[in-house]
């Protein structure tokens, strides 16, 4: 297990140092100077030089860049004055991480439940209308998902609030429009693989023990299914991110999305590059963590430090 | 000596989109106490299928039973509830399945899925159970059963696992253990051991085993009656010497003659039983295996043959018996049991 | 049960004939494939409905009166009608030419990309799964770093370096997306490459572009489709999502995912312009995806021969 935990930490950590080296040499590849635009005003200018020694030799910008980032700066932004990259990701993540867990909670729950009572119903009318919610989940974009859903209970129904996010009222539509599309493909993934369990030997074993059939779902099914679960555990945290993206726009959350999507309407780079950073670590993290957590859960992958 | 079980014209079919698959076809035999049955035929004959319908263990649905009875101690299996099939299933009768290696579950420790068998059973402390599971293991040949009991299955070699397979199945004191071909999947030196556990512990337990296997030889070192099935029938029943030594079936000749003996002379080829086991969906109307056989009559195209008894075990159903046909080495002194 | 008589116990002995019959139809891989998605309606119909909007989007644009780019202020907002059928957008443009136009665009992406990405994704999993040692290293390494970083993140900065436009959209989509695919086919082609069909043909001496030809491809090729098709929505929905972010297609020129941010900004008032490109892009979608499903069951060898 610590082998395996290690391997993952230096993948990771080179993953990292990529990503970081990628956004450095894009910063370079901008079209235009994207340090002399007319927004900046002479005082962010000079931030801006004094954080990325514009005045240096390349090698050693690049030795400042990453040595700040490293120091977890993230330089300033050219929009807002003298406002580092930082502050505003400080500002804007809670809202971001706090619709991220919720939509993943609203997935994983539903979405698992959805696709073990499909699994269990197989071929009957349940299973269907589990199989057409999963498929219908999986075709809707987020965007169109919150925007449908804000036309109907916000504007037509007037049921909850559209705009927002002060209160628990307010944060059951955009939760929903993140996480309907993962809640689809959760309880896909968890249909097919409930129907592997449900006919593997092992399920045969159990029924011949006399133990009942809640005890088989709940103590030998559930807990064998879920893993290939886990494993787009890395994955789906990255899709409920940008999903969080739009959604943040559409429902005007001030989280880190909006922010995101703000900075590239209006070309303010360095806020782009730094919470691009910022997103990318904290992806990276998340998978490592997710993939470790699935060493655990599967006793195979915990004593041979290997993946299958 | 009173039957401990009686399968009485047994039918189980299977719903598939292609149609009913008749699986077992009008089966009835009897389980005696303390004594091992074997149940030998080609893959898809039906004997595993037959074997699971004991316990009801065979998907329903898809699969049905078009009737018959199994009556256990005088009890119907067919007509019991949910409650009652649970405290059957692994204290009276148990299976040890095929393939030890998908058979456990991977996620679930080793002591944890012995004692699982007493799930539901009052009065018994965890400590108790613990104690029970760790005998069993003793019993199976596992020596050092404490760091097993929390091993993973994946940490176990495949005899392991089906040592692990029968301590699960004992471990509820059955009467009646169900072994559902115990060592096709395992080394041919593990298979010797895998047998020897086996036939110990029905000794010193007294537990009727039913063997379900392709293999004649594991058949003649350890059973007391043999089964033979083909096409989802019995086609031949008797103790093991009349089986061996006074086949009265072309298939269970053929059978004979498609394994290596010690006795085989150098240079003379084994004969396979040349064709394939009817297609189940759509059973010939006459006897199934008439396609294959090489005594093949008219008749036995066109209507299903008659059982005759040869002796108090010995029953074969072919009308190599019949008064009419003629005489060939299959022909044995018989009464007529009557048609089935 | 009928009379019993002497002259039915004649013996015939085996009949060789029967006993080794198949009674099912010999049938290829290709062929047998088709057959089954035809016989799936769904799939089938997904399929035509597919070919239904492509076919729209390649003619609409070109016989219609009206064009993208022209406004109307007379005409602004306009609901269903003869004159415009899907209605008008708050400049006054005509939202059927548009719908049609943003399909050419956005499929043309979805394809494009897709197809790209599982060509490169093949071959370079290909080389990686059937040549091993060091090659194999190198791409898998190279694999194992693009994969953890998120590929929309990388996209989205591609896409502010190049600039917009569907090249640069198709380019920037590409960057990344062959990644999946080369893990797949790897996976797939060292799972072939140590089976006995093909060891068989090494020893014969067959050379190695026989053998991807003749006995790797046709066996992973299922898959690839199947997996092109699961690829395209999802191609689909990157454009649509950058573009509404405002990083994809820049006006006056359109795809769905323009429509629909375009759309979104009329929502209180004018709903249907965004009913039109959502209605689009999720029956696209779903299509595809219904799509998909049946190409796998349809390639699935365990159900090979079944109806």
């Amino acid at each position: 297990m610590a082998k395996y935990i290690a391997k993952r930490v230096a993948l990771a950590i080179v993953t990292l140092l990529v990503l970081t080296s990628v956004v450095f040499v894009l910063v370079r590849l901008m079209p235009g100077d994207p340090f002399s635009s007319d927004k900046m005003t002479p005082e962010i200018k000079a931030n801006l030089e004094a954080y990325y020694g514009l005045d240096k030799p390349l090698a050693e910008q690049y030795i400042t860049y990453m040595k700040n980032v490293l120091h977890g700066d993230l330089g300033y932004s050219m929009k807002y004055e003298s406002q580092t990259v930082n502050r505003i990701i400080a500002d804007s993540f809670p809202y971001s991480a706090d619709l991220g867990i919720r939509s993943l909670c609203f997935a994983l729950f539903f979405g698992l439940i959805l696709g073990i009572v499909a699994a269990l119903n197989r071929g009957k009318k349940l299973d269907f209308v589990c199989i057409l919610i999963a498929i219908i989940g999986t075709s809707i974009p987020d965007f169109i998902m919150g925007s449908v859903l804000q036309y109907f209970f916000g504007i037509k129904w007037q049921i909850l609030p559209v705009a927002q996010y002060t209160s628990f009222k307010h944060t059951i539509l955009p939760s929903i429009a993140v996480g309907f599309y993962t809640l689809a493909s959760i309880s896909r993934l968890m249909r097919s693989s409930m129907l592997e369990v449900v006919s593997s030997d092992y399920t045969k074993t159990a029924r011949a023990k006399g133990l009942s059939d809640f005890r088989i779902t709940f103590k030998h099914q559930i807990r064998n299914a879920i893993t290939p679960i886990i494993t787009i555990m890395g994955p789906t945290v990255a899709s409920v991110l940008t999903g969080t993206f739009v959604i943040e726009a559409l429902f005007a959350i001030p989280g880190m999305g909006k922010h995101y999507v703000d900075s590239i309407n209006m070309a303010d780079y360095t806020l782009v590059l730094g919470m691009t950073i910022f997103y990318g670590a904290f992806l990276i993290v998340s998978i490592l963590i997710v993939d470790i957590l699935y060493g655990i859960v599967d006793p195979r992958i915990r004593l041979s430090g290997k993946k299958r | 000596m009173e039957n401990l079980l009686e399968v009485k014209n047994l039918q189980f079919s299977f719903r598939t989109y292609g149609g009913v698959v008749k699986a077992v076809r009008d089966v009835s035999f009897e389980v005696r106490p303390g004594e091992i049955l074997g149940i030998v035929g080609e893959s898809g004959c039906g004997k595993s299928v037959t074997s699971q319908c004991l316990m009801r263990l065979n998907p329903e649905p898809p699969g049905f039973f078009e009737g018959g009875e199994i009556l256990y101690k005088g009890k119907d299996v067919l007509k019991m509830n949910k409650k009652e099939l649970r405290q059957f299933r692994g204290k009276e009768i148990s299976y040890i399945f095929q393939d030890p290696m998908t058979s456990l579950n991977p996620t679930m420790r080793i002591g944890k899925q012995i004692e699982e068998v007493f799930v539901g059973r009052k009065g018994m402390s965890a400590a108790e159970k613990k104690a029970k599971a760790l005998e069993i293991l003793k019993m199976v040949g596992i020596s050092d059963g404490e760091r097993r009991y929390k091993q993973y299955p994946h940490e176990l070699s495949g005899g392991m696992k089906q040592r692990v397979m029968i301590a699960i199945a004992l471990v509820g004191s059955p009467s009646i253990v169900i072994a559902d071909e115990p060592t096709t999947s395992l080394d041919v030196t593990i298979e010797a051991q895998i047998l020897d556990v086996l036939k110990n512990l029905q000794k010193t337990l007294g537990t009727s085993i039913i063997l379900i296997t392709h293999d004649l030889g594991v058949i003649a070192k350890l059973c007391d009656r043999v089964l033979v099935m083909y096409g989802g029938k019995i086609v031949e029943r008797g103790s093991v010497d009349e089986i061996f030594y006074d086949t009265a079936h072309p298939y269970t000749k053929g059978l004979m003659h498609s394994i290596a003996k010690l006795d085989t002379a150098k240079g003379q080829k084994l004969q396979p039983i040349e064709g394939t086991p009817p297609d189940l969906f759509a059973p010939p109307k006459g006897c199934p295996f008439a396609a294959r056989c090489e005594y093949c009559m008219e008749i036995c195209k066109d209507m299903p043959p008659q059982t005759y008894e040869l002796s108090k075990e010995h029953e074969t159903c072919c009308w190599l018996q019949h008064e009419y046909a003629p005489d060939t080495d299959m022909r044995k002194k018989v009464t007529e049991k009557g048609e089935v | 049960m009928a009379e019993i008589t002497k002259e039915q116990f004649k013996v015939v002995g085996k009949n060789t004939k029967t006993m080794e019959s198949i009674s099912r139809p010999n049938i290829g891989y290709w062929q047998d494939a088709w057959r089954r998605i035809r016989k799936n309606k769904i799939a089938f119909f997904s399929l035509c409905l597919i070919g239904l909007y492509v076919l729209m989007a390649i003619f609409v644009p070109m016989f219609s009166k009206y064009d993208i780019a022209t406004q109307s202020v007379a005409e602004m907002n306009q609901s269903f009608s003869k004159a415009h059928w899907f209605g008008t957008d708050s400049l006054g443009r005509d939202l059927w030419v548009r719908a049609w136009s943003g399909a050419r665009v956005s499929l043309t992406i979805g394809f494009a990309a897709s197809i790209i990405n599982a060509i490169v994704g093949s071959i370079m999993g290909g080389i990686s799964g059937f040549y091993g040692g060091k090659i194999d290293m190198v791409i898998q390494r190279v694999v194992d770093v693009l994969y953890g970083i998120p590929s929309l993140i990388v996209t989205i900065l591609l896409m502010v370096v190049v600039g917009n436009g569907v090249h640069c959209l198709i380019l920037a989509m590409c960057c990344v997306g062959w990644i999946g695919g080369c893990r797949f086919v790897r996976g797939e082609v060292l799972k072939l490459r140590e089976s006995d069909f093909v060891s068989a043909a090494k020893i014969l001496g067959v050379p190695d572009i026989v053998i991807i030809v003749k006995h790797i491809l046709p066996n992973i090729m299922g898959l690839i489709i199947t997996n092109l098709t699961m690829a395209i929505p999802g191609a689909i929905f990157q454009e649509a999502f950058l573009s509404y972010i405002g990083l994809g297609i820049k006006p006056p020129n359109c795809s769905w995912g323009v429509l629909a941010k375009d759309g979104i900004a009329q929502l209180r008032i004018h709903p249907y312009q965004v009913f039109v490109p959502a209605f689009l892009i999720c029956t696209t979608m779903l299509a595809l995806n219904l799509l998909g499903d049946g190409l796998r069951d349809a390639f699935d060898p365990k159900l090979r021969g079944t109806e």
